[in-house]
């Protein structure tokens, strides 16, 4: 089988993320960009159903601007085959991307589309949900164990109040919960062979997708701060704070 | 102007988190219905009509629906989409799972997590883990949105009369099945709801101390939680993990024990009301959100603190 995978560019999640003075959005110039963490263990569970047998090609794929590339060739030298870049320059939102992939879906083929539950910097956990509806396929989401068995997936998913299982018709879109897996760190012999591996450029045009915006963004701000709070000396003073000033127990 | 809300359920039992949905619903305006979907759920719609201020539930009772695949659902929620201004529920991964779903088959961009309403088309919500707060507005016909739970108190739970009305069902969509749950069986609250809640972090050492805040948790009657850290080294089950990435939460009290606090765990706990960290480090980050902070050993200071809830009477 052949597996899609997206993987996003974002502020590196290392990073103190800063709001613009003029509020218009968040400060990215000269700030460390990675590939977004869900989007990682993605690409780290296409590379192990390859490992397994059960996969012969894994495309990753990447919207936006130009150092996109980037980000797809980390995809390639963690071990995915080749890239397809949608350059495109401004703000996207989940469902253009989505329609995008929807495109890119029906031109690849793929059994299995493996896309990051959310994005550390809009944080909307939406693009996954919405593929599998315009494809009209089933969805496994916020998964932390997956098992491909003949026309089926069975996956397990992270829910509010523990574990669920079910199992999905392929061809079939899974999001990627945290304990899926581990990724990998590219060797640099990998990382010297991924700039060899092609990725293709096409645009939101070239696939018939419109990717106007449909949130008007009308203002970033800073979050209300809280005042800190006192020390207290010993687990006594504690509780006695709790009962008679915060009167909160 | 009529309003959708999608009810969480367990098909004999609305869930809390409806409520939360029903507050937002009642800051954007107009006329409140509510959609229970799933398989002999007569009881969760009998609930959902006794909320305050709804004024019909919509049932639609079918096998298909018992265990709410997303599949059959959006199904379903699209195809009565066009009678509404606005399609709503609190984010739960139940909602999560199926939200954007409904977006995409109505070609809607769908606005996730508000954690407030400006007006009918406008909506604040947070973004970078809750670093920044983007105010968005949106152009879309019908609005698809999640609500964050914390930043909307409960609805009135009783009061309402709604009528309860049957709907036709979708159909199967067939496109996948389920097999099993692995709840996690508590007596405790639930983390989300909780008034209070005990959370351990790496500091924890190790699941087999886990009891040192449950006891103390069981004395206050709080619910249990946890960082991703003492969640990723196997101490506790995902489904206890606070943070961004894991349960959003705002109780009355917080304790945070062990824990350093990582970006991504604060933002899923700093709105809550009153926060005590209990760190060894008194450089970690964790004391710059406490409202109390005790530096002291937590397998010293924990004990302590559950024979001194003892003393003043807190038995459980």
């Amino acid at each position: 089988m052949k597996i899609l995978v997206p993987v996003k560019r974002v502020i590196d999640y290392n990073v103190k993320v800063r709001v613009k003075a003029d509020q218009t959005g968040v400060e990215l110039a000269n700030v460390k960009m990675s590939m977004n963490p869900f989007d990682e263990i993605s690409v780290e569970q296409a590379i192990r159903l390859k490992e397994a047998g059960i996969c012969e090609e894994i495309i990753a794929v990447s919207v936006g601007v130009q150092q996109c590339q980037e980000t797809i060739r980390t995809a390639l030298a963690m071990g995915a085959d080749r890239g397809i870049h949608v350059l495109h320059d401004g703000d996207i939102e989940p469902l253009a991307v989505a329609k995008i992939l929807k495109e890119l879906a029906n031109k690849e083929g793929p059994t299995l589309i493996i896309v990051g539950k959310q994005a550390i910097d809009d944080d909307s956990n939406q693009t996954g949900q919405m593929l599998a509806a315009l494809l009209g396929w089933g969805q496994a989401t916020f998964v932390s164990d997956i098992q491909v068995e003949g026309e089926q997936v069975k996956a397990t998913r992270e829910v509010d109040g523990g574990l669920e299982t079910i199992s999905v018709k392929l061809p079939a879109v899974i999001t990627t919960d945290l304990r899926l897996n581990e990724p990998r760190y590219a060797s640099l012999p990998n990382i010297m062979k991924a700039k060899k591996k092609p990725i293709d450029q096409t645009s939101p045009a070239d696939l018939g997708v419109d990717p106007s915006i449909r949130l008007e963004i009308l203002k970033v701000a800073e979050p209300p701060q809280r005042e800190s709070g006192v020390k207290v000396e010993d687990v006594a003073d504690l509780v006695d704070k709790l009962r008679n000033t915060a009167k909160v127990i | 102007m009529t309003i959708l809300i999608i009810a969480e359920h367990s098909n004999t039992e609305l869930g809390p988190a409806t409520l939360n949905a029903v507050t937002a619903a009642k800051a954007i305006g107009g006329e409140l219905e509510i959609l229970v979907a799933g398989s002999g759920c007569d009881g969760a719609a009998d609930e959902a009509s006794k909320i305050e201020g709804v004024t019909r539930i919509l049932v639609a009772d079918s096998d298909e629906y018992a265990n709410a695949l997303a599949e059959n659902v959006a199904a379903l929620v699209s195809k009565m989409a066009e009678n509404y201004s606005h399609i709503l529920a609190t984010a739960t991964t139940s909602a999560k799972n199926i939200m954007p779903r409904v977006a995409a088959l109505k070609d809607v961009q769908q606005i996730s997590e508000i954690s407030e309403v400006i007006d009918a088309e406008t909506f604040v919500r947070p973004i970078y883990a809750g670093n920044a707060m983007a105010t968005v507005k949106t152009s879309d016909s019908i609005k698809v949105i999640t609500v964050r739970g914390t930043s909307f108190e409960a609805a009135q739970e009783d009061g309402g009369s709604a009528s309860i009305e049957k709907i036709d069902a979708s159909g199967d969509a067939g496109l996948s099945q389920y097999i099993g749950s692995e709840l996690s069986a508590s007596e405790r609250p639930d983390l989300t709801s909780a008034r209070i809640v005990v959370s351990g972090g790496r500091g924890m050492q190790s699941g087999e101390n886990f009891p040192i805040i449950e006891a103390v948790a069981d004395k206050l009657g709080a619910a249990v939680g946890a960082s991703r850290a003492a969640v990723d080294a196997g101490y506790v089950p995902n489904d206890y993990q606070v943070g961004q990435t894991g349960k959003v939460v705002a109780p009355d009290l917080y304790i945070a024990v062990g824990i350093s606090g990582a970006i991504q765990h604060l933002a899923g706990m700093k709105d809550s009301k009153v926060i005590v960290a209990i760190n060894k480090d008194e450089e970690a980050p964790i004391f710059q959100v406490a409202d109390f902070g005790l530096v002291a050993d937590l397998f010293k200071a924990v004990p302590e603190l559950d024979d001194e809830l003892q003393k003043n009477g807190f038995t459980g």
